[in-house]
């Protein structure tokens, strides 16, 4: 066993392109429920129309990728506005039950064969998605990372990744520090006392899922460019509950919550899977097959999930006292 | 406060001893690997006596199904197969759907490995409708139905109806007592039917086997799970967000459980598999879906006169109308949600039997209901027995109705769409009271 190896590879999960797409879907989770308290079960839909915007607008329609973007992310404020119109007025567990129906609804609708010349089917889109982005890697040809393991094209998409997080993250600081914020806030603690101060709670609600869902739909356009392929059977409701494990592991209404949670997370999650591949090679546990590693690693993530809602549900950063989560 | 963790690590603990428990006896069948299906007619006949190749490098084999349309070819290891069907041997007039079908290439990963064979009548074409691997279900329209295929489709769509309500009436009186969107539900039905196939496999013959795990997962993953995780979360004053998150995190640990322990292809019991189709009237079915509608209305009816006439279920419908006051009146309050769990775990095993006897037993099949239920209990009216009743009749007629226009493959979001309809009309349901929304 190559303990080395086992971390870089950790490092290089918990950095890379995939922790930035959760890390920005749970910055856009953590501006709708950390702030706001909306319990939105379907981030993943925002995550699908970013990703399927950039790949119908490029490859199926043929125009320029930087079209494609603010595309993506009015698609993102039309879907906030479809979900948000008949639930937001309604109760915490109705909105969670329709925002996972819709992500669901949406995943088999861009799957669908009778759709497929727009969203390719099963098979998704797949093609230079990313091409105008990656021409501009300033990197060298040669160009290898050290000690972890991104390609030349990797390491440029997790540049431009982490830098658009951090202006995102300083957005939603000074938003949350804002009049807005506090009136967000204070819906999520008592929306009976805000409407008494004549705010209208609705129209807060749904600035805060459309903004939410548009940082959601930035991981969606992230993942196009990066990985050039949008699938339909990625999209699944469990990216969503990755999103609040990840947010709830850092500290939901934090401003480093789902930063720390995303690298945290999957730090963990590959450190674990890697480990567990490299100790049944090495014939260290042998009453597990290599394809077990998958299943073990969504038990982790169900039990951790189930761990800290129950012991820490501020997580590591957060403050019980500003979170009282509860619905009714 | 330290006992109360350890009741929850205690549950934990128990769930996974369970498992381990039941998962012990699994792998016996599961040694030899093997390439199934049955081959049936396009009105469900079986086809006898059709010739099937199995071949890879160093290997061929090969098999006719028996009279029951049934075949089993036993392969050495797991690997890349070529599957070869001799059209020669189909019946005249049956060819397959796609002709492409005559020759596939697939990987088996060990187990048994399903596959499918559409049969078409007269000549099959190229271009006919792929088949979805999700559903495993052709994705052709039924477009411009005759009167016939109206009435076949509202048949149908009651026989969903009533498996939809045996998972839903459950989850809508635990929603009801508890205030809890168990997103966990479709696990309880998965367990079920996982329980059930377990026994099964041991030997015993499904019909002794379906009682013994409905019984088994009521007081187990019903009343254990109440017990000993969501009494003592109660007790913490857990708010109902976070048990909502939790009942997420439980879903996730229990569906990838089975498939650790059961692996992803899916199981038959071993009785009643194959099953030619019988004709009544205008409908066309098999006995065992009958039979099975049937013990579920006896079931449902029964049900529901025992939450409207006993002492206990005038005190769920109390609880549910309002806890505290319940309580104040001297109604047990913790024991009738004991209750209702018991009766929602057992109601949703057997749905998840009867789901495995119609279809195949998988780990994934309570998940794929979940969202059905779900529209099902807000369509109708959440936290109400009628509500749940009627709302899955309605969700189910409308899913099989709604695919004489869409795509068959689309046909849940159809129901998803109507659920997010009725919210913007009437959001507290068909047969919910306005208070219950606000």
């Amino acid at each position: 066993m190559d303990i080395g190896f086992v971390l870089a590879q950790s490092i290089t999960q918990a950095l890379g392109v995939t922790a930035i797409i959760y890390c920005l879907a749970a910055i856009g989770l953590n501006i709708q429920f950390g702030y706001t308290g909306l319990l939105n079960f379907g981030q993943v839909a925002f995550v699908t129309v970013g990703a399927y915007s950039i790949g119908v607008v490029v490859v199926t329609m043929g125009l320029s990728l930087w079209l494609a973007i603010p595309v993506a992310l009015l698609a993102s404020v039309v879907l906030a506005l479809i979900l948000g119109i008949p639930t937001l007025r309604l109760r915490a567990d109705y909105l969670a039950i329709v925002t996972i129906a819709a992500s669901e609804l949406l995943r088999l609708v861009v799957r669908s064969i009778a759709l497929r010349d727009i969203f390719g089917g099963v098979n998704g889109i797949n093609g230079k998605i990313g091409a105008q982005f990656h021409a501009l890697n300033p990197l060298p040809e040669d160009f290898v990372t050290p000690y972890l393991t991104f390609s030349r094209q990797d390491a440029w998409v997790v540049f431009v990744g982490w830098v658009l997080i951090a202006i995102v993250s300083f957005g939603v600081w000074l938003l949350v520090r804002s009049p807005w914020g506090r009136v967000v806030r204070g819906i999520r603690e008592d929306e009976y006392a805000v409407v008494s101060l004549g705010k209208n709670v609705f129209v807060y609600k749904m600035q805060a899922l459309i903004l939410g869902g548009m940082v959601g739909a930035l991981g969606g356009i992230i993942w196009a460019i990066a990985k050039q392929s949008v699938q339909p059977d990625t999209f699944v409701p469990d990216v969503t509950f990755f999103t609040y494990t990840i947010l709830l592991l850092g500290g939901a209404a934090r401003i480093f919550g789902p930063i720390v949670g995303a690298i945290l997370f999957w730090f963990l999650l590959a450190g674990v899977g890697e480990f567990l591949s490299q100790a049944i090679q090495a014939g260290w546990i042998d009453f597990l097959k290599p394809t077990d590693v998958g299943p073990i690693r969504f038990i982790l993530v169900g039990m951790g999930l189930m761990s800290l809602m129950i012991f820490r549900p501020q997580g590591i950063f957060g403050d019980k006292r500003e979170l009282a989560l509860d619905g009714r | 406060m330290q006992q109360r963790r350890r009741a929850i690590i205690g549950a934990f603990l128990m769930m996974f001893v369970g498992l381990f428990g039941l998962a012990g006896t699994a792998p016996a069948m599961a040694e030899s690997s093997a390439i199934v299906g049955v081959i049936t007619d396009p009105s469900g006949n079986p086809v006898p006596n059709v010739l099937i190749g199995v071949a890879a490098e160093g290997f061929t084999e090969t098999g006719t199904s028996g009279p029951d349309g049934a075949f089993r070819i036993e392969i050495p290891k797991g690997g890349s197969y070529e599957v070869s069907i001799d059209v020669t041997t189909l019946p005249e007039g049956i060819s397959l759907a796609k002709a492409e079908d005559e020759s596939r290439t697939l990987l088996v990963l060990g187990g048994e490995k399903k596959i499918i064979i559409k049969l078409v009548d007269g000549e099959g074409t190229e271009s006919a409708a792929p088949i979805d691997p999700e559903t495993g279900e052709a994705s052709t329209s039924a477009a411009g139905g005759t009167g016939q295929q109206v009435i076949q489709l509202f048949f149908d769509g009651i026989l969903f109806g009533i498996l939809i309500a045996l998972g839903a009436l459950g989850l809508n009186l635990i929603f009801g007592t508890t205030g809890l969107t168990n997103f966990s539900h479709g696990e309880l039905l998965t367990l079920g039917a996982f329980t059930a196939i377990v026994l099964n496999e041991l030997g015993v013959h499904i019909i002794i086997a379906a009682p013994i795990a409905v019984i088994f997962s009521a007081l187990i993953y019903g009343g254990g799970q109440n017990k000993f995780l969501w009494k003592p979360l109660r007790r913490r004053r857990t708010g109902l967000i976070a048990s909502m998150i939790v009942t997420i995190g439980l879903a996730i640990t229990l569906r990838y459980t089975l498939l650790l322990f059961f692996g992803g292809s899916p199981r038959s019991y071993q009785q009643y598999a194959g099953m030619s189709g019988i004709s009544i009237g205008p409908f066309s079915t098999t006995p065992k879906a009958l039979i099975l509608a049937a013990i579920a209305i006896v079931v449902l009816a029964a049900t529901v006169f025992w939450l409207q006439n006993s002492r206990i279920g005038k005190a769920t419908r109390a609880v549910s109308d309002n806890p505290a006051l319940a309580s104040t009146t001297g109604i047990n309050v913790e024991r009738v949600i004991s209750v209702v769990w018991i009766l929602g775990a057992g109601l949703a095993a057997f749905a998840g039997i009867y789901l495995g006897l119609t279809q195949d037993v998988t780990w994934n099949m309570g998940q794929r209901l979940l969202l059905v239920m779900f529209a099902a209990i807000t369509l109708g009216g959440l936290g109400t027995i009628w509500g749940a009743i009627v709302g899955s009749l309605v969700v189910g007629v409308f899913i099989q109705m709604t695919t004489l226009f869409i795509p068959t493959e689309m046909k849940t979001v159809g129901a998803l769409f109507l659920m997010i309809v009725i919210l913007m009309v009437r959001p507290q349901g068909l047969l919910g009271r306005r208070e219950r929304v606000g």
